[in-house]
């Protein structure tokens, strides 16, 4: 018997799989049980009313896919009134997953989506910062660090700062958002790309840039995750490429505490299942009696200097 | 196979995967669930196999042709077009295929008396079950179908099994154009009593009985196609433009608001 469960601060999970924000729906509750996931995390919610980008929206590679969808949203009141209900109704903690422009917004947003049933508040730093130039928060750290500040003022829930990889030094953000208060850290979105239709001369995307995902992109967010665990102390929930039990594993060993599963959900709508019943099976062939000592359990390897690894 | 969850992804054994013409497969899977829960203008999301270099990274969404609940089977029938049904026209029969659905929201033809379907190339797959649906309810369906030529015509004797009225125009023939379709849609309505218009395939035919539909108060629905990622309402990736009730343009998911619309709603293209 494998103890599956995780803590990430104050909030206990029945095991450390849950979706990345914008990656499930009410469509899944057709197809699985989402109580048995350690955590929902819902889609991104904004404080205005938004259509998302025009078509197309999708290009795919052999491994991988770049999307410009533009966080559609019908804003927080429907969330509240018709979204969430749906998911409260399951046995797993809901992690609101918000995006707003400026500073201000994220507070009043954070504060209006902290009702009964909202466990957590995940914020999606990756979005454009109007009183930036639409530089995205994550991209800067002071912006970063203003932003968790001003919703740790604004709601009672842990907040996680969920980080953009589109960034020389990932380690300095998480940092940053920790020593702002941030309860755990999200590592990380999508990473920015573009494709041309060359037969039309044209963008392949009606946005022309959009977020590249899915497991081509695994190992450079576990990099990624590898140095943001490195540099902090709160927990980190690993979010990149992940499709299998294994590729979660990776995570985990780097010091993840959680995952998130993202683009696969897409094409194997019960992967979720399938990644905690292989960690678990995973804990059993090692003769490991708790999922929570995996993380970090990387070992060096002998010729191995610190030196090396800078 | 029984579940407690509606949708199901499952691997399904191929009965058979033969030519209907030079760009035309016809594809017979044994899938119980798929069989006994799908709908006429649903889909499945089929997860087509990689080959060499043609690797299909997310499903490809396919309307289901004849859903034959009595033997367990689902029939499909597809243009080879890309990638996706490139890889699917190797299956040979023994082979599995998995398969996630049904998707979508269906015909809602329960009003009608004699529906209209008027159906171009592949479009025509996704009419077909309703013809058999229609004639099990006890109405009447006429299928007004147009393709090239005449060896482009699918599925006549099968439509007219089903108790169907099938009407055929072609290109080749000179019988397609759509004045000609136009005069053909104004006689079953005027004077067959035509009530309810379906259509799949064609940008023209749509803005056609868009035209008629309006003219003639006769309410109707479209079956669209996009590029999807989830197939269940998730990703947002097969969006298109369609009028909304205020006036305006919104954005709808073909997969999950559709794939079957409102005829007077879909925004031609």
């Amino acid at each position: 018997m494998v103890n599956m469960a995780v803590r990430i601060g104050t909030l206990e999970l029945k095991n450390p799989v849950m979706p990345g924000s914008g990656t499930i729906g009410e469509g899944l509750t057709r197809v699985m049980d989402l109580g048995r996931l350690g955590a929902i995390v819902t889609k991104t919610i904004t404080p205005d009313v938004r259509e998302g980008c025009p078509p197309p929206r999708m290009v795919e590679y052999k491994d991988g896919s770049l999307m410009a969808i533009g966080i559609p949203c019908k804003g927080p009141d429907h969330y509240v009134e018709h979204l969430l209900p749906h998911y409260r109704s399951c046995n797993a903690p809901v992690v609101c997953s918000i995006s707003a422009p400026t500073v201000d917004d994220f507070g009043r947003l954070a504060a209006r989506l902290s009702v009964p049933g909202v466990s957590v508040i995940e914020a999606n730093i990756s979005c454009p910062n109007l009183l930036q130039d639409g530089r995205a928060f994550g991209m800067d750290l002071e912006a970063s660090a203003q932003m968790i500040r001003r919703l740790k003022a604004s709601t009672d829930r842990p907040v996680w700062a969920k980080l953009t990889p589109n960034v020389t030094d990932i380690a300095a953000v998480a940092q940053a958002v920790e020593a702002a208060g941030a309860d755990a850290i999200t590592c990380a979105n999508a990473m920015l790309g573009m494709a041309v239709d060359v037969d039309g001369f044209q963008p392949a995307l009606g946005n022309i840039t959009g977020g590249m995902t899915g497991p081509c992109m695994r190992p450079i967010i576990l990099r990624m995750a590898w140095q943001v665990a490195r540099a902090v102390k709160i927990p980190i929930i690993g979010s990149g490429g992940i499709a299998t039990a294994r590729d979660a594993l990776e995570y985990l060993m780097v010091g993840c505490t959680a995952v998130q599963v993202g683009t696969v959900n897409f094409i194997h709508p019960t992967a979720m299942l399938d990644v905690i019943a292989g960690i678990e099976a995973f804990c059993q062939r090692k003769g490991i009696g708790a999922v929570r000592e995996l993380t970090g359990a990387m070992r060096p390897r002998e010729s191995f200097t610190e030196q090396q690894a800078a | 196979m029984s579940a407690p969850f509606p949708l199901v992804e499952a691997p399904c054994p191929v009965v058979s995967n033969d030519w209907v013409n030079e760009d035309y497969k016809h594809l017979v899977l044994d899938a119980e669930h798929g069989a006994t829960h799908a709908a006429p203008g649903q889909f499945f999301h089929l997860l087509c196999p990689s080959i060499g270099d043609n690797v299909p990274f997310f499903r490809r969404p396919m309307s289901i042709y004849r859903i034959d609940a009595a033997r367990g089977r689902l029939e499909f029938l597809y243009k080879i077009v890309g990638r996706g049904t490139t890889t699917l026209a190797t299956l040979a029969p023994g082979d599995r295929l998995n398969i996630f659905g049904p998707l979508g929201r269906p015909f809602e033809f329960a009003r009608a008396r004699h529906i209209l379907q008027v159906a171009r190339g592949v479009g025509l797959a996704t009419l077909a079950p309703v013809a058999e649906a229609a004639a099990r309810l006890g109405m009447r369906t006429t299928a007004l179908l147009s393709a090239r030529s005449p060896q482009h015509l699918m599925s006549v004797d099968y439509l007219r099994s089903v108790g169907a009225q099938v009407l055929t125009v072609t290109d080749s023939e000179g019988t397609s154009d759509v004045a000609a379709v136009e005069r053909t849609v104004r006689r079953l309505i005027e004077e067959e009593n035509a009530d309810f218009l379906v259509t799949c395939g064609s940008n023209r035919l749509l803005q056609l009985l868009q035209r008629l539909g309006r003219e003639y108060k006769i309410a109707g629905e479209v079956a669209l196609e996009q590029h999807m990622g989830c197939g269940n309402g998730m990703c947002f990736a097969c969006v298109r433009e369609f009028h909304s009730a205020e006036g305006g343009i919104n954005y709808r998911r073909v997969c999950w608001e559709g794939p079957v619309f409102d005829l007077q709603e879909a925004v031609t293209w």
